[in-house]
């Protein structure tokens, strides 16, 4: 076994995982808390006024980071449901279930954001475009996964459906990003782009680019500390949870 | 890697081409009948329903808005730069709704004329302060102004 299967194999060991965990999540709230607030300031603040939405427009610096990490969130999950399904390893499956109701979150707050936007500049709270239509069909696929997971009583064979089902919903995910390409809706399409330039001025971007890396952080943090617990009760009854447990106790 | 797991990750590979290739081909599908809007164009072809309730998107035609002065209605052209179309409609409009602005309206033919039931304001993916727009726009008329001199 060489090194790099050996730490692999370490890391992925539940008690050393809980550890290693219990100690960068506090650290990854803590960051993302921190440029948070400075992407806010930026944004709220120090950002000029759009040309044509005037201070309406600000709440891309909540909309856009939100938007990114529900896909980002769902990739995660499903990369993490397809190591789980094919080497069966634990905490794979406890890191998927752990960052479906996180995606999830991160979907609402994107579709709201989106709908409180929508209303004074398009003129309405909701409509069936093909972007809004798919984003909601990834949240629905979020509460599936969430659903299958809680449905089934043996917790492996459960992460196991559940994995599956997040698998299968990967389909969903070019669409959301492509549709704006793809169909014509009222949705406007890429402002930040990958190649070429992005279409926004450079005194707004950096706060959007803030925003975008504390949420990154704010899920792993999140996705660690739950998969904390994920592992406890997995776990529960074996030694090193015992111990752990005992612990407490007697502190 | 073991025969089970090289069995498993060969069932799921499978399973995922299988998965996604029906989705293009829904996707592929969809294209041709899920319209969102029509142009101005496609309505002239006739290519929009013509009883039934659709959307119209386009430009908003310069100087052509004009409101009644004893109600809400307010009339204007969308234009796609090829074909016109005009728009009745009574109602609040959006913030963003001004010449030259896309709009997308829904609503049915009558008569030639597009009565409309709601009226959108789309906006493009870029952002910028004022100042930038306005220079942008300068730049924009000083290019066009030495064109026309030569």
């Amino acid at each position: 076994m060489n090194a790099l299967t050996l730490w692999f194999h370490k890391i992925g060991s539940p008690p050393t995982f809980y550890r290693i965990a219990g100690a960068l999540a506090p650290w990854c709230y803590g960051i993302a808390l921190l440029l948070g607030l400075v992407a806010l300031y930026g944004g709220l603040v120090l950002a000029p006024r759009d040309y044509q939405q005037g201070d309406a427009y600000r709440i891309i610096f909540i909309h856009v980071p939100c938007a990114w990490m529900s896909l980002f969130a769902y990739f995660f999950m499903a990369a993490n449901a397809f190591v789980a399904l094919v080497w069966r390893i634990k905490l794979s499956e406890i890191l998927a279930m752990a960052s479906a109701p996180i995606g999830a979150a991160f979907t609402f707050i994107t579709l709201v954001t989106g709908s409180l936007w929508g209303k004074p500049m398009w003129g309405t709270w909701w409509t069936w475009d093909a972007r809004l239509t798919s984003e909601l069909v990834l949240l629905f696929l979020y509460f599936g996964v969430m659903g299958l997971y809680a449905a089934i009583e043996d917790r492996r064979q459960a992460a196991r459906a559940a994995g599956f089902l997040a698998l299968i919903g990967i389909v969903n995910l070019p669409i959301v990003h492509f549709s704006v390409n793809w169909w014509n809706t009222l949705h406007q399409g890429s402002t930040v782009r990958l190649m070429g330039p992005s279409k926004i001025d450079s005194a707004m971007i950096w706060p959007l680019l803030t925003m975008a890396l504390a949420t990154h952080i704010w899920f792993f943090g999140s996705v660690l500390a739950r998969t904390r617990i994920g592992l406890l009760e997995l776990d529960a009854g074996k030694d090193w949870v015992r111990k752990i447990a005992l612990d407490q106790q007697r502190a | 890697m073991t025969p089970t797991r090289r069995r498993r990750l060969i069932v799921i590979s499978l399973i995922l081409v299988a998965v996604a290739a029906a989705a293009g081909l829904t996707v592929l599908a969809l294209q041709q009948n899920m319209t969102y809007l029509y142009s101005p164009t496609e309505v002239e072809a006739g290519h929009a329903p013509e009883a039934a309730r659709f959307r119209l998107g386009g430009v908003v035609l310069e100087g052509t808005i004009r409101r009644a002065s004893d109600s809400l209605q307010v009339d204007f052209v969308v234009t796609d730069r090829f074909k016109q179309m005009p728009v009745e409609y009574t109602g609040i409009l959006p913030d963003l709704f001004r010449e030259g602005q896309s709009v997308v309206a829904t609503g049915s033919l009558q008569g030639g004329r597009f009565v409309a039931t709601e009226v959108l304001a789309k906006h493009d993916e870029t952002y910028m302060p004022k100042e930038v727009a306005d220079a942008i726009a300068k730049a924009k008329t000083a290019h066009v102004d030495k064109g026309a001199q030569q």
